[in-house]
């Protein structure tokens, strides 16, 4: 069972990220399990959403607490989270930020989200739209297969860009 | 077709297939998400319903009362405050014999507010002549909401169908779900006492203490026949969809010598806890009480029982536990864990078996035993 932990702010998409990786590992052929913790949280509070990825069905409802993967779509929530709590030896961290960076004892990657829906102008509301693009970065890291990365990304959003985007993020994360 | 969908969207899209002619609700959290999905699939015109945004969940059973009195398939959906709001038109559903299903999203009574998972909700709606079931995937989530109207509207039960799925737990979780077309799995609804304007009668009239009783003796002679009904339609179901249930589904049951009781999605995290037992040599097993009402009739054999209770009866014990004594003289190590949504994994679950005392009472997470 592969686990995985996204850390964001309400309404960063954090929740849908859970989501559409859940999607793409499910067009994998693949069993997954794709849910937020939801709190008091409103826009701008810390949320967490996991994702749970099996070739057999999941029973585990519980919240993951020894993730294999730590997503985190704002790296300012980690003033006031710890993201790497519970994170299994050799577990890896995944951050939206542009440039590189390293979490002292976990292997670190870095994509610019934030810069790819600045570039694609994908905002709503205001806020770069990071979860369509961060699934594209998931699976670089090899969780999920690329190609249903891009059709879980079409399937929920007809936007073209979001496909774009998830393709940016593949390509500019460095492995 | 094959997708995957949190438990609420389940409900919707089985809702979906069974086209109801009324269906009237009231949105409430976590429940939310299935009325404004079949809100939607009405304004698409993928669900030809008239539906009802009444003004409160009180409105919205006695709209289905009304509508499901003509005769017509009625769905609502709600939880937690929502349920107990419409209680006296629970009630009264049941009493006037009225085969409405409705989904509850099982969710904690405040105060404390709390919007999280808990079976108190549906419990206090025990004793209204309501059929209860619990679910514990997507997929079961879809495949009882089909199931509950087929049994709902037999001609030996004529009594609504409350299906539960857990707050959050199963509500907002994305499973894989499997959508079909049922068929004439459900047939269409044929409601022997329907208002008819041919025919006039009196409805909800003064009933005397000459008469009073047996009304209620049919509700409970229906209950009875819906065991066996519940049975059939299960059948059915595996025999054309291939998916089955049981009233509680048993995992590593038979040669268990400890059996951990749980309902709802503690009921599948129990199975885990149950392999992880069997890895350290405890014969432990799992049973998962779907049917609530009618209780099922459970053979026990003299195993331990480790009882989870999402719920709890004050000044008495957990609902589960005290039915399980009452029904089987069962002497249960009695868990009470899970209230308001308190998160128990699976090695929790393990750790109650493990540390079991027949008899005795323990709240997780409380100090001290109880």
């Amino acid at each position: 069972m592969y686990e995985i932990r996204i850390h964001c702010r309400g309404g960063e998409g954090g929740v849908t990220a859970a989501r559409l990786i859940a999607l793409a590992a499910f067009r994998d052929g693949r069993y997954a399990m794709a849910w937020p913790f939801y709190g008091a949280e409103r826009r701008g509070a810390p949320v967490v959403s996991f994702v749970r990825i099996d070739d057999r069905p999941i029973r585990v409802y519980s919240q993951i607490s020894n993730p294999d993967l730590v997503v985190v779509l704002d790296p300012t929530v980690m003033d006031v989270v710890d993201v790497y709590h519970g994170l299994k030896p050799g577990g890896i961290v995944l951050l939206n930020a542009p440039g590189a960076g390293q979490v002292p004892g976990h292997r670190t990657y870095t994509v610019d989200l934030t810069g790819i829906a600045l570039t694609l102008n994908l905002v709503i509301a205001g806020s770069p739209v990071l979860d369509t693009s961060v699934v594209g970065a998931v699976a670089k890291l090899g969780i999920i297969a690329m190609d249903s990365a891009k059709r879980a990304v079409a399937e929920m959003f007809p936007d073209e860009r979001n496909v774009r985007a998830a393709e940016a993020a593949y390509q500019g994360l460095v492995v | 077709m094959l997708t995957i969908a949190t438990g609420n969207k389940a409900v919707a899209a089985a809702v979906r297939e069974l086209h109801p002619a009324v269906i009237a609700a009231y949105p409430i959290t976590p429940q939310t998400e299935i009325v404004e999905q079949i809100a939607a699939y009405v304004t698409s015109g993928e669900l030809d319903s008239r539906y009802i945004p009444v003004e409160s969940e009180h409105s919205a059973m006695a709209a289905c009362i009304g509508a499901s009195a003509t005769g017509s398939r009625t769905f609502t959906a709600t939880s937690s405050h929502g349920l107990l709001y419409m209680h006296e038109m629970v009630n009264w559903a049941a009493g006037a014999r009225l085969p409405i299903v409705m989904a509850n999203v099982n969710r904690a009574i405040g105060p404390g507010w709390n919007i999280w998972a808990e079976h108190t909700d549906a419990f206090q709606e025990r004793d209204t002549g309501w059929l209860q079931v619990y679910v514990s995937t997507v997929q079961e989530a879809f495949d009882t909401t089909i199931m509950a109207f087929r049994i709902a509207e037999h001609e030996d039960v004529l009594l609504p169908v409350m299906v539960n799925l857990d707050g959050f737990l199963l509500s907002h979780s994305m499973q894989s779900l499997q959508t079909f077309a049922p068929g004439d799995f459900v047939p269409p609804l044929s409601l022997p006492h329907a208002i008819d304007t041919a025919n006039p009668a009196g409805y909800g009239m003064l009933t005397g203490p000459g008469d009073y009783f047996r009304f209620r003796w049919e509700i409970e002679r229906s209950m009875r026949r819906a065991t066996a009904v519940i049975a059939g339609t299960e059948q059915e179901f595996a025999r054309r969809f291939g998916r089955t249930y049981g009233v509680a589904e048993e995992y590593r049951y038979d040669d268990a010598d400890v059996v951990v009781i749980a309902m709802g999605t503690l009921g599948k995290e129990a199975e885990v806890a149950v392999d992880t037992l069997r890895t350290e040599g405890v014969k432990a097993g799992s049973l998962r009480i779907r049917w609530f009402r009618p209780f099922p009739v459970l053979d026990l054999g003299g195993r331990d029982l480790v009882v989870i209770d999402r719920d709890y009866s004050f000044g008495f014990g957990g609902v589960i536990a005290g039915s399980l004594k009452a029904k089987f003289r069962a002497d249960p190590y009695s868990v009470i864990a899970g209230l308001g949504g308190q998160e128990v994994t699976f090695d929790d679950i393990a750790g109650f078996v493990r540390d079991r005392r027949p008899g005795e009472e323990h709240w997780f997470g409380v100090d001290g035993n109880v």
